[in-house]
């Protein structure tokens, strides 16, 4: 499969969503448990796409204190919550794996 | 009396602020889009032809991952499935136009340009008969233009980033902090909670499927904490 192709779909996709019911709107209804569970599609993706390659870098579960990468995520973690500003949450996040590489290589 | 042209510009105006929040993630996603492998005409060519943050950038891990097409595809469409209720929330607003302008702002219609045009919309001091959808023309260009920009730049300059700096990292951050704006309330948390233990849990599983079943168990423990 070429890059090309997927990219073709995704476009088709993501356009397909976005002007799904500002055509359809009065002509078909979804069900209102549908709409309820949409708001938790950001929460659940996010945090999922968050944990797997900070707990498990290497494919395995590594809760170790040896994973710079779960260490200075959860210090942006602590950032992200208390601040909630993407740039700095990304900024100090970096700045400390950095640190954390330099300090032992 | 607001025109087509004073709607346009301060659509623009209105859009500012979040197209210097945006640069940076364009750039990140064009340097990241390399070093997942992917060739830089397919790369710079997605911030066109899907125009979408977030299902830019999983697209890309899943890339790097070796994830086949039928995942992408189908974690494409989970990650875009809020479209549909943007496009549920325009669509009063947009009915009196002509087809047109529907697919234009459809193409258009991102989180950042849908949050400050539905604002607008909702304003109630603006007189109903403004040409409102100059505005979200305006919006949804701003950012459009910046999003292309700042991709070919990253793409650019990208390649010439060592791998010490482990630029990839920055994408579980960019993910991170995401999640935290995403987190609005209990029901919302228990969400999150729910579907990282269930994508650690579930990492084994081939071809990545781990990324839907979390999204999939997420859903339904959001609704059920929201029930309680």
């Amino acid at each position: 499969m070429t890059p090309w192709l997927v990219i073709g779909g995704m476009g088709v996709i993501t356009f397909a969503t976005r002007l799904s019911l500002i055509l359809l709107a009065g002509r078909v209804t979804l069900p209102a448990i549908v709409w309820r569970a949409m708001r938790f599609v950001a929460p659940a993706v996010l945090a999922a796409l968050v944990v797997s390659p900070i707990l498990q870098p290497a494919g395995t579960l590594d809760l170790s204190a040896g994973n710079e990468r779960l260490l200075a995520a959860t210090l942006a973690g602590i950032v992200a919550w208390r601040a909630n500003n993407a740039l700095l949450t990304i900024g100090l996040g970096m700045a400390a794996l950095w640190i954390l590489q330099w300090v032992r290589p | 009396m607001s025109s087509p042209r004073s709607e346009f510009l301060a659509g623009i105006r209105a859009e500012l602020p979040l197209l210097l929040g945006v640069t940076p993630f364009g750039l990140i996603y064009g340097a990241l889009a390399l070093e997942a492998g992917i060739p830089a005409g397919p790369a710079l060519a997605m911030s066109s032809l899907v125009f979408a943050g977030s299902a830019q950038f999983v697209a890309t891990q899943l890339f790097s991952a070796g994830a086949p097409a039928a995942v992408i595809l189908f974690t494409t469409l989970v990650v875009n499935l809020r479209h549909i209720l943007y496009s549920a929330s325009m669509a009063p607003h947009l009915r009196p136009l002509r087809p047109i302008w529907k697919w234009l702002l459809a193409y258009l219609l991102t989180d950042e340009a849908y949050a400050v045009t539905i604002t607008h919309y909702g304003a109630r001091d603006h007189p109903s008969t403004a040409p409102k959808h100059w505005y979200a023309l305006g919006a949804g260009l701003a950012l459009w233009s910046t999003w292309q920009t700042s991709t070919a730049a990253g793409i650019l300059l990208g390649a010439q980033i060592p791998p010490v700096w482990q630029l990839d990292f920055a994408l579980p951050l960019t993910f991170l902090a995401l999640l935290r704006a995403s987190l609005t309330d209990r029901p919302a948390v228990a969400a999150a909670v729910a579907a990282g233990v269930t994508a650690v849990l579930a990492a084994s599983l081939p071809f990545r499927v781990g990324l839907v079943l979390a999204a999939l168990v997420g859903m339904a423990v959001g609704l059920w904490a929201e029930r309680r």
